[in-house]
C-alpha cells in the first residue's frame, strides 16, 4: 500500500501545533517571571543574561512536555500500526493521523515516543539526583566537619566507588538476574533512609527546646517519609498509591549509587572551607551542637555551589540514564525513553536515519539547557 | 615525596583488593552463575545438571577460598574425573595437572569462557587496540581543547569568549552515543566521506576512512570540559599582578600570553586531563560498541553480557588500575609543575 505524505512545511506546523499546551504554559510562566523579576531573587537574576534565559526556556520546555505529554502526543507510544513500519516523516495513517517524525522499525510513532520519553527521563533524573544530594550531604557534612577517622573511612569508600568505571558498575548492578537477589532492595533500603534521617536531624537540632514546633514536624516527616519508604522499598504501601517497578527501582538505586560519591566530595570540600569562618566559631562558642552548626550554619552557606552542582548533576544523570538505555540495561525493551530509542535506531542508521534524530536532539537539548542554567547560576552567584 | 608516593601506592593496592572482592561477589551471585552454566551447557539443561556442573568446576567451594585462588594465595586443585585422572576445567586453557598457585599474583588471569581462550590472550591485544584509539583521541582532544580554552580565557567577556564558551558547553552536553549518531548521519549517511563502522580497523589496519568517526566522537565530549577548565585557569592568570607588570613594561599582548600566562595557566588543565581517563573509559565502551571496534570496551561488554567471570575480573582490574594510576600521576605531576606546592 502506498503511504501518503504531508509536506515539510506542514510537518513543522504540525509539530508546533501539537506542543500548544507547552507554549501556553511557557508563555504564562515567562511573563510572570519577567514581571516579578525583582522579587524572585536568584531565579529572577537568571533573566539578566541570554545564557540564563536560554537555559530556563529549554528546561521549562521539557518540564511542560513531560507534564502534558498525554495531550501533546497524538498516538500511544507503544501502539504499533503495521503499515507505518519505517515510514518517513510526515506519513499519514490510513485513518487520517500523521506520523510527524515517521515510524520506527516496530511501526510506532516516533514523535509520540519522544514526547513520552521525556516523562521517564524527567521523573527519574531529578529524583535520583535529589536522593544522591541527600546521601552526599548527610555523609559529606560530618566528614568535612569532624575530619579524622570518619573522614578517612568515608573518603576511602567514596573513592572506591569513583574508581569504578560507571559502565562496569551498571553492568554489575543493573542486570535482570540481580532483581532475584536482595541486593537492590537492601541498597534502596539504605539510600532511602537518608532523607528521613536528614530531615529528622534537621528539625530536631533547630527546635529541640521548642517541643510545640518539634513534635508536629517530626511526626509529619516520619509519617510521610516512612509511607514513601515502605511504598518504594518493600512495595508495601498500605494505600496503594506509591509503587515502583522492580527494574525502575534497580536503575534508580544504581544511578544514586554512582552519583552520590561526587556530591559527597563537593560537600566535604565546601564544609572544610566554610568551617574556618567566624560565624562557625561564634556558634561553637555559643555551645551549639555540631549537627546544628553543620545543618543550620554551614549548609545554608554552601547552597550556591550545591545548586549549580545539582543542575549539572541532573544533566549528568540524564546522560547516565541514556547510557543505561543505550546498553539495554534495566529499562524495558519497549520503553520510550531516549536512550533506548537511540540504541534501537543507531543499529539501523545505514537504512534509515529519521528514527535516530528526534531522541538524540531531545536528549542533547535537555542536557544543554541544564548546563546553560548551571552556567548562568554560577555567574550570578559569583557576582554577589 | 617518596613517602607520599609509597603511601598512595599502598592505598591503591587496598582499593584494588576491595574492588575486586566486590566484583568477585557480584559475578558469583546465584543468577549470574546460572547464566554462566547455561551458556556453557545448553538451554535445556535440568537443574541437577547445572548444579553438578557448578559443583564439578568448583563454583560451589567456599567464596573466600575461590577468591584466594583467583588472587593466587590459595592452591588451585585440578579437577578429577571418575577414574581419578586430572582433567582441565576448560579444554581451551592449559591447566596444570597438579595442585599449583595460579592467580593474579602469579600473572595468570584465568580462562575466558566466552572467547574460549585464556584471558591474557584476549585482554592484552584488546588493550593494545584501545591504546591506539586513546592515543589518537588524546592527539585530537588535548591541543584543540587547550587552544579553545586559551583563546576564550585570554580576553574574558569578549565575543570570542562568549561564543567559545557556549560551544564548549554544547559539547559537554553531547554524550558519545549522541555525537556518534549525529556524526554518522552527517559524515557517513549524507556525505559518505567516512565509514560508519570501525570493524575493518582490527583486521585491515587503521585508515583515515574507518577511524576518524570513533576518534571524533570520543574527543568531542572531553573537549568542552577541558576547554572550560583551561579557560577558568587562564582567566585567573590574566588577572595576576605579573601580567599587568608585563603589559606595563611594554610587551605586546601576544608576547604576554605566550611567554607569561600560558605556562601558569596550563597547570590546572594537566590535572583535569589526567582525571579525564575514568570518563574516557566509559566513552571507550560506548564508542567501541557503536562502531564495532574490537578493543577493551567491546571485550568488557561481551564479558559482562555473558558473565565471563575471569575476563570480567581482568577487565575491572585493568580499568581500576588505569583510574588509580592516572590519579596518582595527576597528583605527583601537579606537585611537580606547581613550585608553590613543590617547596612545601
Amino acid at each position: 500500500m502506498q503511504l501518503e505524505y504531508v509536506g515539510a512545511f506542514q510537518i513543522v506546523l504540525g509539530v508546533l501545533f501539537r506542543f500548544w499546551p507547552v507554549w501556553l504554559a511557557l508563555g504564562i510562566v515567562l511573563a510572570l517571571s519577567i514581571t516579578y523579576k525583582k522579587r524572585l531573587g536568584l531565579y529572577g537574576q537568571l533573566f539578566d543574561t541570554n545564557v540564563g534565559i536560554a537555559g530556563v526556556v529549554i528546561c521549562l520546555f521539557w518540564l511542560f512536555t513531560a507534564i502534558f505529554s498525554g495531550t501533546i502526543a497524538p498516538f500511544d507510544p507503544l501502539a504499533q500500526n503495521v503499515v507505518m513500519k519505517d515510514a518517513l516523516p510526515g506519513a499519514m495513517t490510513p485513518d487520517g493521523g500523521v506520523y510527524l517524525f515517521g515510524g520506527d522499525k516496530l511501526a510506532r510513532d516516533i514523535f509520540s515516543r519522544m514526547v513520552f520519553g521525556s516523562r521517564i527521563v524527567l521523573i527519574i533524573a531529578p529524583a535520583a539526583t535529589a536522593f544522591a544530594l541527600m546521601v552526599g550531604i548527610t555523609l559529606g557534612l560530618p566528614a568535612g566537619y569532624f575530619g579524622g577517622r570518619i573522614d578517612s573511612v568515608l573518603s576511602f569508600l567514596a573513592n572506591l566507588v569513583l574508581a569504578f568505571p560507571v559502565i562496569l558498575l551498571f553492568y554489575l548492578l543493573v542486570t535482570p538476574g540481580i532483581m532475584d537477589t536482595p541486593i537492590p532492595y537492601a541498597m534502596a533500603g539504605v539510600f532511602f533512609l537518608f532523607p528521613i534521617v536528614f530531615f529528622c536531624v534537621l528539625f530536631y537540632t533547630r527546635f529541640k527546646n521548642r517541643t510545640d514546633r518539634l513534635y508536629p514536624q517530626l511526626a509529619v516527616t516520619l509519617v510521610l517519609g516512612l509511607w514513601i519508604y515502605f511504598g518504594l522499598v518493600f512495595d508495601a504501601d498500605p494505600l496503594g498509591i506509591i509503587s515502583i517497578r522492580p527494574n525502575e527501582l534497580n536503575i534508580f538505586v544504581a544511578v544514586v549509587f554512582a552519583s552520590s560519591p561526587g556530591v559527597f566530595r563537593i560537600v566535604r570540600g565546601l564544609v572544610m572551607d566554610i568551617k574556618t569562618r567566624d560565624y562557625v566559631a561564634a556558634a561553637q562558642t555559643r555551645g551549639e551542637t555540631p549537627w546544628y552548626i553543620m545543618l543550620w550554619e554551614i549548609l545554608p552557606n554552601a547552597r550556591g555551589p550545591l545548586i549549580v552542582d545539582a543542575c549539572l548533576r541532573i544533566g549528568y544523570t540524564t546522560i547516565l540514564l541514556g547510557t543505561l538505555g543505550y546498553f539495554g540495561l534495566g529499562l524495558a525493551p519497549e520503553s520510550p525513553d531516549w536512550g533506548t530509542a537511540i540504541k534501537d535506531s543507531s543499529r539501523l542508521l545505514r537504512a534509515f536515519i529519521h528514527p535516530a534524530l528526534p531522541p538524540v536532539i531531545a536528549l542533547m537539548s535537555f542536557v544543554l539547557g541544564l548546563n546553560l542554567l548551571a552556567d548562568a547560576l554560577r555567574e550570578q552567584s559569583l557576582k554577589d | 615525596m617518596l613517602a607520599f608516593i609509597v603511601r598512595r601506592l599502598g592505598t591503591m593496592a587496598l582499593t584494588m583488593l576491595c574492588l575486586t572482592l566486590v566484583v568477585f561477589f557480584m559475578v558469583n551471585l546465584e543468577p549470574n552463575l546460572r547464566k554462566l552454566s547455561i551458556s556453557q551447557l545448553d538451554m535445556r539443561s535440568s537443574d541437577e545438571h547445572i548444579e553438578s556442573w557448578l559443583q564439578r568446576n568448583g563454583y560451589r567451594d567456599n567464596f573466600f577460598v575461590r577468591y584466594g585462588r583467583w588472587l593466587g594465595v590459595v592452591e588451585k586443585q585440578p579437577n578429577m574425573n571418575a577414574e581419578g585422572q586430572p582433567v582441565p576445567r576448560f579444554s581451551y586453557c592449559n591447566e596444570p595437572a597438579e595442585p599449583h598457585y595460579g592467580g593474579i599474583l602469579q600473572g595468570d588471569f584465568g580462562c575466558s569462557t566466552k572467547f574460549k581462550t585464556t584471558v591474557s590472550a584476549k585482554l592484552f591485544p584488546a588493550l593494545g587496540a584501545t591504546g591506539i584509539l586513546m592515543f589518537w583521541v588524546m592527539v585530537v582532544m588535548v591541543p584543540i581543547s587547550l587552544l579553545i580554552g586559551i583563546l576564550a580565557g585570554m580576553r574574558e567577556g569578549s565575543r570570542t569568549d562568549r561564543t567559545l564558551s557556549v560551544a564548549s558547553i554544547t559539547t559537554t552536553a553531547t554524550p558519545e552515543y549522541v555525537s556518534g549518531v549525529i556524526f554518522t548521519v552527517v559524515f557517513a549517511s549524507w556525505l559518505g566521506w567516512l565509514n560508519g563502522s570501525a570493524a575493518s580497523a582490527t583486521g585491515q589496519g587503521i585508515t583515515f576512512y574507518n577511524f576518524t568517526l570513533p576518534v571524533m566522537t570520543m574527543a568531542i565530549y572531553g573537549i568542552g570540559y577541558i576547554a572550560r577548565m583551561t579557560r577558568a585557569s587562564m582567566v585567573e592568570v590574566m588577572t595576576q599582578q605579573y601580567i599587568r607588570t608585563a603589559r606595563l613594561k611594554g610587551l605586546s599582548f601576544g608576547a604576554v600570553v605566550v611567554k607569561h600566562a600560558l605556562r601558569n595557566a596550563l597547570i590546572a588543565p594537566f590535572t583535569v586531563i589526567m582525571l579525564q581517563f575514568p570518563w574516557l573509559l566509559t566513552g571507550v565502551v560506548i564508542v567501541e560498541v557503536m562502531f564495532r571496534y574490537q578493543g577493551f570496551g567491546y571485550t568488557l561488554v561481551e564479558a559482562a553480557g555473558n558473565n565471563d567471570i575471569d575476563l570480567l575480573l581482568g577487565c575491572s582490574l585493568v580499568s581500576v588500575a588505569v583510574v588509580l594510576s592516572t590519579q596518582l600521576i595527576s597528583d605527583v605531576g601537579y606537585a611537580y609543575l606547581n613550585p608553590r606546592i613543590r617547596v612545601q
